[in-house]
């Protein structure tokens, strides 16, 4: 039974470099601890051959001026494994969470998926370093020789089976311990060291080559269980998770951020990552999270109590949504999510909450970027940026083809980068489609995110409509013109327009009144009296001489709708009919 | 520039000129550019559009449709008929299962009138411009803009402009079977600022598209770049139109309110005569095409 192990060397410098890829060429090292005592946690490959070592003060490392010194960030290290855990699983579905820098996953049956061993190796290398992390790949019969393959030997390795203690036998016995590069190793680890350097026992050959009751004899049955591990003798159970579905992508800023163009640089390289995540277990965004932390110390901004903001969280949001938490009260979901939202937010911080809820489950960061782009745009945070957290709710890909006669459609993506382009010139609620609600009041509709009907739902017979007299339309007057009314026997009979003094004059035909009442078991109760009402218009009928001579006196006439509000007894005109 | 400094010369020094300018015609008679040039009783003729259809089967034998890939303009006064006209080709486009866009400069969108007109509110995207700028921009005097970003501020609050970008927005995303432009509210005066070259720009964008790119309003103001343009006019109105065919009283009011009481008058439609007044597929119309329908109200079986 083959087994594959994806290991990441200096797991906390990865992790930082995969949020910050420029950085890949030049040394770096990790800093952990409070100012001034901070030491290195962690090094890469290029600051250990300058001779920084985990546990060097951060004065000791200070003088060298080609290494890049960062803090450590717990965020980008969970986002990192998270990524990681996503790559195994978009292999194989049995995968074991060994470490945080660790994945053993059980490759049974996947050959005739992806090829042989070796082809395997290649992809998960290639598709965890499409990930942003520079890993080591290696198979084996058993989970711990393909563990310290990984660990021992660079880029890919296939140990064959029944030859695992001829491949592993020049490695060195550091591979059988974990742990190891950190500031405080193990103890027993280190006890274990210490016996073999001083018995000349150098590397895992030397340590088959012991023989096997002379060993129990003096490090017991944990001194041998390391002779079978380097022998890889030992086939032990796999202990397989099941990765959650859980995608968020975080970066914690050493400056605040005031600027919205360079956050816009911040959030595409995240959410490139948090596409590549989606993408390797094949699915889309349906909704997007975008959270930020704020340095709000001048607390300028108004705080939503913690209950109204966890409700806007675990509720879904119409279409876009917005919440400003005060210091340490961030939501309950966000606090579920993610493990480093656990940490108490700083006193003087607020946390910015947008979402995206998206029409159709998508998977395009630039798309995304230009959303959040638009959005932030028309909602500024307010306050410098301390911290930013992306988080998105995975969907099931849209599987659509086109019919090849069905009428043309626009392209979801394209739509929704529109619809937002233009809700930020007019306003998020002034687009979309209508709603009719089912009540008797003028005007009683609702204006909806709009989602094109999908084609072929519903057949109308189309002559047969068509066939049918147009609709006499209603032009509305949004808000309604005020009038003032001269009344005869009850019956309106001059009109003046308050606001538009070139439409006036006697009614010269009119059709009501028609009441209407609605909602009077309620506080917003209405009545109404509407009449429509012709009017002699100064402005209609002078375009066409031929049409005007041919009808020389209707042309010349408007029709309106007058309205009586009876509660109020205002009356106002509603509309034209056109 | 060449021919310009040769010209020159040729005042002061006629006989070097008489040399330059036969060399230079002879070297003109020689470029390829000129020979290649294809003679104007030679250019393909181009293809007429697809048309669809109006909803209005009057409309359609009058002008075979609205044109696809095309602009055509609707333009009337008040209570001639526009909107009805648009509400029935976006009825029949929704029918068709094509996605509508309604950009309605003036927030004078009926929803009712929309729905009794058989327009599918699913597949159609409203867009409401300006909805209280235009009234404060009317009625308040406003002082000039101080800066550029002032101006650019109070021109993008113009619904207008507003209507004009999202035009152009919708169209350059494509995929539309309508885009409707509803300028009737919006006075002459304003819908005549409108630069031509926006025109120009939206008939290139909608060009060799499906999509049929509607405008209503009072005045033409798209002019040339207009395939289709069309005049309504009102011509009867009332109940069913027993007697308000257009002969007024003898003071000048129709004669029918005299006779019943109103409320007893309903208001059952109107009759619209629509003229053909520029269609580029008709190269030569050789007398006016009129074509009259009636409307009814929403509330008629």
């Amino acid at each position: 039974m083959p087994f594959a192990c994806i290991f990441v060397p200096d797991f906390p410098v990865e992790a930082l470099l995969r949020a910050e890829p420029a950085l890949r060429p030049q040394a770096v090292a990790v800093l952990e601890g409070k100012p001034p005592l901070q030491k290195i946690f962690s090094v890469n490959e290029k600051a250990r051959h300058m001779g920084i070592d985990p546990g060097m003060t951060k004065i000791q490392v200070e003088p060298c001026t080609e290494l890049v010194l960062r803090p450590r960030s717990l965020l980008q290290e969970a986002a990192a494994h998270a990524a990681l855990l996503d790559c195994a699983q978009s292999f194989s579905p049995r995968i074991e969470d060994t470490a945080s820098d660790t994945v053993v996953l059980d490759l049974s049956g996947l050959e005739s998926l992806f090829g042989s061993l070796p082809k395997i190796a290649r992809a998960i290398a290639r598709r965890t370093s499409g990930l942003g992390l520079e890993a080591n790949v290696a198979t084996a019969s058993n989970p711990d020789t393909a563990l310290f393959a990984a660990r021992g030997f660079a880029s890919v390795t296939v140990v064959p089976e029944g030859k695992e203690a001829e491949h592993l036998g020049n490695l060195p016995l550091e591979v059988l311990f974990s742990g190891l590069n950190s500031p405080t190793p193990p103890a027993e680890a280190v006890h274990f060291l210490e016996t073999f350097d001083l018995w000349g026992v150098r590397n895992l050959r030397a340590l088959c080559a012991l023989p096997e009751i002379a060993l129990s004899e003096r490090l017991g049955q944990p001194g041998v269980r390391l002779q079978q591990l380097a022998r890889g003798a030992i086939a032990r159970t796999l202990v397989p998770v099941d990765a959650p579905l859980v995608f968020e992508e975080a970066m914690e800023l050493d400056h605040p951020l005031v600027l919205l163009e360079p956050l816009a640089f911040l959030l595409a390289h995240l959410l490139d990552q948090l596409c590549a995540r989606l993408a390797a277990r094949a699915l889309a965004a349906q909704e997007l999270r975008l959270q930020l932390e704020l340095d709000n110390g001048f607390h300028f901004l108004e705080d939503v109590p913690a209950e109204k903001a966890s409700q806007q969280a675990s509720k879904p949001v119409p279409a876009s949504a917005d919440a400003v938490v005060g210091p340490g009260r961030a939501p309950a979901r966000q606090q579920n999510a993610s493990r480093a939202l656990e940490a108490p937010l700083p006193k003087h911080s607020s946390t910015f909450i947008r979402s995206l809820q998206l029409p159709i489950p998508m998977l395009d960061p630039k798309v995304f970027l230009k959303l959040l782009q638009l959005d932030l745009k028309a909602h500024p945070p307010g306050a410098p940026i301390l911290k930013v957290l992306l988080s998105a709710t995975p969907a099931q890909a849209r599987t659509i083809q086109g019919g090849l006669f069905l009428p043309p459609r626009p392209e979801p993506e394209k739509l929704e980068l529109t619809l937002a382009r233009i809700a930020g010139m007019v306003g998020a609620d002034k687009v979309g489609s209508l709603h009719l609600l089912d009540s008797h009041r003028p005007d009683a509709f609702r204006m909806q995110r709009f989602v094109p009907a999908e084609p072929g739902g519903q057949k109308e017979k189309t002559d047969d409509v068509a066939s049918n007299a147009p609709v006499t339309a209603l032009r509305m007057f949004r808000p309604p013109l005020r009038a003032t009314v001269t009344l005869r026997d009850g019956k309106p009979v001059h009109v003046v327009f308050a606001k538009r003094k070139e439409l006036h004059g006697e009614i010269l035909w009119m059709a009501g009144p028609w009441r209407f009442s609605g909602d009077w078991w309620e506080q917003d109760g209405w009545a109404r009296d509407e009449w429509d009402i012709a009017i002699q218009s100064s402005v209609a009928g002078r375009q066409s001489p031929a049409l005007a001579d041919h009808l020389p006196g209707i042309s010349s006439l408007a029709l309106y709708r007058l309205v009586h509000d009876l509660l109020n007894g205002h009356w106002f005109v509603e509309g034209t009919y056109d | 520039m060449s021919s310009i400094m040769v010209d020159i010369k040729a005042a002061s020094f006629p006989l070097a000129a008489h040399t330059k300018s036969t060399a230079l015609l002879k070297q003109l008679s020689g470029t390829p550019k000129l020979t290649g040039v294809t003679p104007a009783s030679r250019l393909e003729i181009r293809p007429a559009p697809d048309q669809a259809s109006s909803g209005i089967t009057q409309i359609d034998v009058l002008t075979g449709g609205l044109p696809r890939g095309c602009l055509t303009e609707i333009c009337g006064p008040d209570c001639s008929g526009r909107t009805s006209l648009l509400l029935s080709a976006l009825a029949a486009a929704t029918r068709r299962e094509e996605i509508c866009a309604l950009i309605d400069a003036s927030d004078a969108f009926h929803p009712h009138s929309a729905a009794a007109a058989g327009i599918n509110l699913e597949r159609l995207l409203w867009i409401r411009c300006g909805v209280n700028s235009l009234s404060s921009s009317l009625s308040r005097k406003r002082r000039p803009a101080t800066s550029l970003e002032e101006w650019d501020r109070r021109r993008m609050e113009d619904p207008v402009e507003q209507a004009l970008r999202a035009a152009d927005l919708l169209l350059q995303s494509n995929g539309f079977g309508m885009v409707a432009i509803d300028l009737a509210g919006t006075p002459p005066k304003m819908a005549r600022r409108i630069p031509l070259t926006s025109w120009f720009r939206f008939r290139r964008v909608v060009e060799n598209t499906p999509t049929v790119l509607l405008v209503i309003g009072e005045q033409s103001c798209a002019q040339s770049c207009a395939s289709l343009s069309l005049q309504l006019q009102k011509s009867v109105f009332g109940s069913r139109f027993p007697v308000l065919s257009g002969q007024p009283s003898s003071n000048g009011n129709p004669s029918c309110a005299e006779q019943r009481p109103s409320h007893t008058e309903l208001l059952s439609g109107m009759g619209i005569r629509a003229e053909v007044l520029h269609a580029r597929t008709e190269r030569k119309p050789v007398q006016t095409a009129t074509a009259a329908f009636h409307t009814e109200a929403a509330w008629t079986g």
